[in-house]
């Protein structure tokens, strides 16, 4: 019985297997460990679909707008940090190389390996928060921020470049402290020794997310902060 | 146990660091390209240079070159989709002014 499950657990490894003998942190409800951890991680990925679509219509809300006002949003885009803005990509590059370092570290099982490559992804992570906090003060010191705050002189468009702006960053970034606490949460269960070669499901999904965090922010960086850096005056 | 299967492929080192410089310098490309005027072309290229940059991540970083057809096609449609509304909504609205009629 035992075999023939195994046989149609999505073509995973077909050999005589115990169903008594499984992995303990295997689930009863799948096969093996090879279909648990693809389970976890298509999961992960409608997850992650889910959340494209819902970065998308702030792309496609930037996108209409920037059609329709384009010297607005260059001249919005030219009151962005561009050096900030650079540094955080790359900060967000980093901690994407040490979160897949992590991962490869409870792939061949070395628990320091994972310790450390968490920690960092977790001290560049909240770099990028301390960056962009820095970023975010200059704007209200500036009435740059949509509310009481907002600079009345600004043509409408362009408020709708900053509002826009507020939006989808306060939201990377909101990604981006949930991405934290997911990390410390792996950070504790690596720290006592509960990934290994045959479990590391959590934390290659959670990479996944913060992967794909990264993903958003590759786009943000050139779609709002370089938009007028050739006419002039970038990074004021 | 569940080493009998067949084992998980590790990435090496060595391929996550020259993912990791090649994302480096594609940032440095993207700025480069905008300190330069290129008219209508600086947009494309900023959004080739970033959907090629999205592409290492999703294929090395994420790991999706060892994950399943089924993931695959999961992680490729999302993309479409998000495509499709991109095109049908700016399809729309580009082409509205054409047609030179009122409650257009």
């Amino acid at each position: 019985m035992a075999d023939v499950h195994a046989s149609t657990a999505a073509g995973t490894g077909v050999v005589a297997h115990d169903v008594h003998a499984h992995h303990p942190r295997q689930q009863h409800h799948f096969y093996s460990m090879d279909q648990q951890l693809e389970a976890s991680t298509l999961g992960m990925w409608v997850f992650l679909v889910t959340e494209i679509m819902f970065f998308g219509g702030l792309f496609m809300a930037y996108l209409l707008y920037r059609y329709w006002y384009p010297e607005a949003w260059a001249a919005g885009s030219n009151h962005l940090n561009v050096l900030m803005g650079g540094l955080n990509t790359a900060v967000l590059i980093c901690s994407s190389l040490t979160m897949a370092l992590a991962v490869r570290s409870a792939q061949v099982g070395s628990r320091m390996g994972q310790v450390v490559n968490l920690i960092l992804t977790i001290l560049l992570g909240a770099t990028f928060l301390v960056v962009k906090y820095f970023e975010y003060a200059e704007k209200f010191k500036h009435h740059l921020v949509p509310g009481v705050n907002f600079d009345p002189a600004l043509p409408r468009p362009e408020q709708l470049f900053f509002s826009l702006y507020f939006i989808m960053t306060g939201i990377h970034a909101l990604h981006m402290v949930i991405g934290i606490g997911i990390m410390l949460v792996m950070l504790v269960w690596a720290a006592r020794g509960r990934f290994g070669p045959s479990y590391y499901g959590p934390v290659e999904v959670s990479g996944l997310y913060w992967h794909f965090v990264d993903i958003v922010w590759i786009f943000l960086f050139p779609l709002l902060y370089l938009l007028g850096a050739h006419l002039g005056h970038g990074g004021a | 146990m569940d080493n009998a299967h067949a084992p998980h492929v590790v990435t090496p080192i060595r391929t996550y660091i020259t993912i990791f410089v090649m994302l480096l310098i594609f940032t440095g490309v993207t700025y480069w390209v905008a300190l330069h005027d290129f008219g209508a072309l600086n947009t494309p290229i900023a959004l080739g240079v970033a959907i090629f940059k999205a592409s290492l991540v999703v294929i090395y970083f994420m790991g999706v070159r060892y994950n399943t057809p089924l993931t695959k096609v999961v992680v490729v449609s999302g993309f479409f989709w998000l495509l499709i509304m991109f095109v049908l909504t700016m399809g729309d609205y580009v082409s509205r002014s054409w047609l030179g009629v009122p409650g257009r």
